[in-house]
């Protein structure tokens, strides 16, 4: 067994702010890594140069396609990187907005992966979309409401069924839960949490949300000024914290 | 053949010819594919078919005979001062006969009789972009062309069966060509679309103000986007010509009064005249 992404040594600047310093990551089928840090510690970036949204100025990011072949993301041809992100790949993006399509019915949005697969038969892909609607728990009733008439916790669990819907085995999240309340957020983690053990997804996950990356990943990735500056399994990094950066960290949450 | 003194055969000048013909070639070439071209000041404000003009002032040659028809009927206004134009500036034979022209310019229709080898059918397009409504950037659009991804224009499909239990686009009905590009077939009748596969005749597409030409060559496969359990069905008003009595032709509906009477004529004039005239002679 080989890991679905590898990246090595990823380097990167924004003139002097230095945003990526040799960072390397793993991500293996039916694992979820959470990168944890404080804002502006390189977290979004890493994200974004992992799933091919930015090329990094140094390193590589390898990624193994589900017949076995290895692929360097940036050398690939924009069309390939492009249909990797509408079937192998999702992104769930922190404002639903980013992710969906307001104008169109929640059963267009979820239809819209579909479509872009080859689907061409409407009650086939009506019938799936009803379907994935209610594993997030949102009433199929609702198919033709237009998502902006959603709350925002149902917004975001629209978006992760339509990303979900072409079953993708490694899906990049963003921050999901930023922005909900909190029992919102409670009850999207779980909801999270089920679907990646009934799918066996990969899950690379950026938060700031400590709780968030202990309920839901298998390790861990602290972020420090662009750096990595602790790795580990998720009880281990949270437990007993080795970088003074990770100590500060576990230590500021809050608890109720 | 005489042309207006001080004016070039066709009004425009022989360079912008040159380069709609340059476009047109690439277009011929590459059936479906938006050409890029510099379109010209022409003496008609944008809208009024200033990329078919265009198209026509290039292509025309003295031997040829011109038709326009605008919405089928050859004697709407547009139809009459465009046509007017070139026997003016080109000095052209025109004609109202489809059978007899060598070169068709159309604004919303294609004519009932069937286009024969030979003959070019220019189409006015105010839009050729078929997913600006959908994606208003033109850059992605063009990206979407480059990549064959054209799964937004499913999606406006997908919520018209929702919302209305049919595919609600009448009009401007997008279609594939050669199995490769999207494109506008400008806004005709979806009852016109089945005309355009495999026709015998070229077809040229010119979008003056948006400049842009494109082109579907003789015989190529052109097929009207659909669902396999929501096949494309061309509309056609449930009726029959009040003039000719036809029952396949594309319908007008006139309202003849303010207490609800109306009635419905074929759209293309000539099919119809030529029919009307038919049946007097056979009595």
């Amino acid at each position: 067994m080989s890991p679905l992404l590898a990246a090595q040594g990823l380097g990167l600047r924004f003139g002097t702010v230095i945003a990526l310093d040799d960072v390397a990551v793993e991500i293996w089928p039916g694992e979820v890594v959470a990168i944890v840090g404080e804002s502006g510690s390189g977290k979004t970036t890493l994200l974004r140069v992992l799933s091919g949204m930015m090329p990094p100025q140094a390193g590589r990011v390898l990624y193994r396609d589900p017949e076995g072949g290895q692929h360097s993301l940036f050398d690939m041809p924009e069309i390939a990187l492009r249909r990797l992100h509408r079937s192998d790949w999702g992104f769930v993006y922190q404002n639903p907005r980013d992710g969906l399509r307001l104008g169109i019915s929640a059963g267009g949005n979820i239809g819209e992966r579909l479509m872009a697969a080859g689907h061409r038969n409407y009650g086939h892909i009506r019938a799936i979309a009803a379907e994935w609607l209610a594993r997030v728990e949102i009433d199929p009733g609702r198919i033709d409401t237009l998502p902006r008439n959603f709350s925002g916790g149902m917004q975001q669990r629209l978006q992760i069924a339509r990303t979900l819907v072409t079953s993708p085995r490694l899906v990049f999240m963003d921050e999901p839960t930023g922005g909900l309340d909190v029992s919102v957020q409670a009850r999207l983690l779980d909801m999270i949490r089920g679907l990646v053990a009934e799918l066996d997804l990969a899950v690379l996950l950026v938060t700031h949300d400590i709780s968030a990356a202990r309920l839901l990943a298998h390790r861990i990735v602290v972020m420090q000024q662009g750096r990595v500056v602790e790795a580990g399994l998720t009880d281990r990094v949270l437990d007993d914290p080795q970088h003074p950066y990770t100590q500060l960290l576990t230590t500021s949450v809050l608890s109720a | 053949m005489t042309t207006a003194a001080g004016y070039n055969f066709g009004y425009l000048d022989e360079n912008s010819k040159r380069m709609i013909r340059r476009a047109l070639l690439k277009a011929v070439a590459v059936p479906g594919y938006q050409v890029p071209f510099g379109s010209r000041e022409m003496p008609l404000p944008y809208g009024w078919g200033t990329g078919g003009i265009q198209v026509t002032a290039s292509i025309i040659g003295p031997d040829d005979v011109l038709k326009v028809i605008d919405q089928g009927a050859d004697d709407t206004t547009n139809a009459v001062s465009i046509r007017r134009f070139f026997a003016k500036v080109a000095g052209v034979a025109t004609t109202e006969r489809t059978a007899e022209a060598s070169i068709i310019q159309t604004r919303h229709r294609v004519p009932e009789a069937p286009l024969r080898e030979g003959q070019i059918l220019v189409y006015q397009v105010p839009m050729p972009e078929p997913m600006f409504r959908l994606e208003p950037r033109l850059a992605e659009t063009r990206k979407l062309h480059a990549l064959a991804d054209y799964s937004i224009m499913h999606i406006k499909f997908y919520e018209d069966i929702a919302r209305t239990g049919h595919i609600a686009t009448s009009y401007n009905y997008p279609v594939m060509v050669d199995d490769r590009y999207l494109m506008s077939p400008s806004p005709i009748p979806s009852f016109d679309n089945p005309k355009l596969h495999r026709m015998p005749a070229l077809q040229l597409f010119g979008a003056g103000r948006e400049k842009r030409i494109y082109a579907v060559p003789p015989y190529t496969k052109v097929r009207s986007l659909d669902f396999e359990d929501h096949p494309f069905q061309p509309i056609r008003a449930d009726g029959t010509c009040a003039l000719c009595g036809s029952r396949e032709s594309y319908l007008d509906e006139i309202v003849t009064d303010d207490r609800g009477g109306r009635m419905f004529i074929c759209s293309d004039t000539d099919y119809c005249g030529t029919r009307a005239a038919g049946q007097e002679a056979a009595e």
